[in-house]
């Protein structure tokens, strides 16, 4: 029953370009994901979502045909601020993330108030922040420049794998050993943001920051080393994504939230996993 | 051959100095002990002739060849946090990572270089096992190892034997000893353990309200040395 149902589901080409495009984005957010928990960045990826709405609702409003073209530089320029400002003091850094966080959600929802043409814009603003009701609705142009971009993350995190792992480690033994940790710092932040676009396709801009997250936190209840834990984080998030999209579609959930639903509970099975291990 | 000199450095934090006109330089095969009581500035000066911070004005040279690609550092405290998931030997091959340029990935020989390491360090048997689940004695090993990875020239390390027992702090300096004479590394050690300057070193660097650069036979004899060596040189912790 359940089968026959997919199979069906699955003659239609935008069913498998949502799943390839969910699979890659999930995988891609959780291998960044391990480096980000670890190095304290996280809040800069919920911050860098928000950053993302508002630029959406700015592409909406200047009536972008393509607003990736918009998003993306926008999130690339707040991100490499935010680690700038990160740098300098800690509780400082905080406090610029929080304001720009919380003034791009202001600002991108009062323009989409002002100027929507639409006639549900509540709507829409729900669309934007818990996602789509499922990303089936992706134009083509849409799912290449997600598969393209993702390949070009996944390029970039294989290349640097040991330099991020170092740069996440000890970033001073990095510098004193002639580094050059701005360097990756700055691809981090870059790559994130990408990957925070990409994502807020799949999930809406609120619920980035659980895919980001929770594949790399129930990795870490599990396993000790780095690699071991990027792995499980990648395969987690991919395993996530696929049950979170399948069921979304079978029971007409919304993607975003299903997937984050599916996240959670597998985080809850690591835990006690990792519960049971320490114990013995 | 002069590895590194320092002069006429001035150095602190935000405006507030902390070290003035300070002089020496390092040459191939020194062991140099900087020595001076807690919170004279000894670990902002390796950070400095790091590159970690930049002093308010003096000059910094490496001479001699030695790029900073070919550093191998030992930090006091590490921001390394407590959960952090990384097996030992992932740690110590980071260490060939300086002197990989832009080649990606790790070769066979830094793989070697890193087993040699671990075995010269006597934590081969952990080599899998979880930095953090490790005791201080053996993390410092990791480190040291790690900093080895990355040089063949020279060691700066910042009290490498804080928080260890007697036990190993006495292996550490032997340890430490051994890379210097049959390795030929140069070491520049801070340490506030006089005791152990005055067995290892060769030179010793003084820092505080005054500064003494010199052999150690002359810091010895000087009147600042025996003064600041007497009651240290009973019992060496501190
Ligand atoms: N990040 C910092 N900001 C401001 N002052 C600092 C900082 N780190 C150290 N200091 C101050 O600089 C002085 C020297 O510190 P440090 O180099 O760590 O001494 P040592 O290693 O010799 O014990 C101390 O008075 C300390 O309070
Ligand atoms: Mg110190």
């Amino acid at each position: 029953m359940i089968f026959s149902k997919l199979a069906l589901y699955f003659q239609y080409p935008f069913v498998r370009y949502a799943l390839i495009v969910g699979v890659l984005i999930a995988l891609c957010s959780s291998l960044l994901g391990v480096s980000l928990v670890l190095k304290r960045f996280s809040f800069i990826g919920d911050g860098l979502s928000h950053v993302a709405f508002g630029a959406m609702a700015v592409a909406a409003v200047v009536g972008l045909t393509n607003d990736m073209l918009l998003i993306l530089p926008i999130t690339i320029l707040s991100a490499v601020l935010l680690l700038r400002t990160g740098q300098n003091a800690k509780i400082k850094g905080d406090a610029a993330v929080a304001m720009i966080s919380v003034g791009a959600l202001a600002i991108g929802y009062l323009l989409m108030n002002i100027f929507s043409t639409s006639s549900n814009i509540s709507g829409d603003v729900c669309t934007t922040l818990f996602g789509a009701t499922s990303i089936l609705t992706l134009s083509k142009e849409k799912v290449w420049l997600c598969i393209a971009l993702s390949l070009l993350v996944l390029i970039l995190f294989l290349i640097f794998y040991h330099r991020i792992f170092a740069v996440t480690f000890d970033e001073s033994f990095g510098r004193a050993t002639g580094m050059k940790v701005g360097l990756y710092n700055l691809l981090i932040a870059i790559v994130t943001a990408v990957i925070i676009v990409l994502a807020m396709n799949l999930v809406g801009s609120l619920l980035i920051s659980a895919l980001i997250i929770f594949p790399a936190l129930s990795a870490m209840r599990i396993f000790k080393s780095f690699r071991s834990v990027t792995v499980c984080s990648a395969v987690l998030s991919v395993t996530c994504a696929t049950l979170g999209i399948l069921i979304a579609i079978l029971a007409g959930t919304p993607v975003g939230s299903t997937i984050v639903a599916v996240d959670i509970a597998v985080f809850g099975v690591c835990y006690i996993v990792g519960l049971v291990k320490e114990g013995v | 051959m002069t590895y590194l000199t320092c002069q006429n450095l001035c150095l602190g934090y935000e405006g507030r100095e902390i070290l003035h006109d300070l002089n020496f330089s390092v040459n191939a095969g020194d062991y140099l002990c900087i020595v001076g009581e807690n919170g004279s500035g000894k670990s902002t000066l390796i950070k400095t002739v790091l590159g970690l911070r930049e002093p308010f004005a003096g000059y910094i040279g490496y001479d001699g060849g030695l790029r900073q690609t070919e550093i191998g550092y030992l930090p006091q405290q590490t921001d390394i946090q407590r959960d952090f998931p990384a097996s030992v030997r992932e740690i110590v091959l980071s260490g060939c990572l300086s002197s990989r340029g832009i080649c990606p990935f790790y070769r066979a020989e830094d793989k070697k270089r890193a087993e040699e390491n671990m075995e010269r360090m006597g934590i081969s048997e952990l080599s899998d096992r979880c930095y953090r689940d490790l005791s201080g004695g053996q993390q410092q090993r990791v480190l040291l190892a790690r900093a080895l990875c990355a040089t063949k020239k020279m060691l700066l390390l910042d009290e490498p034997v804080s928080g260890l027992d007697p036990f190993a702090t006495a292996e550490m300096y032997r340890l430490i000893a051994e890379l210097n004479r049959n390795d030929g590394i140069t070491v520049l050690m801070v340490s506030h353990d006089i005791g152990a300057a005055l067995t290892y070193a060769t030179h010793i660097l003084h820092i505080g309200s005054r500064i003494f650069f010199g052999k150690r036979e002359e810091y010895e004899k000087s009147e600042m040395g025996r003064s600041f060596s007497a009651p240290a040189k009973g019992g060496d912790e501190g």
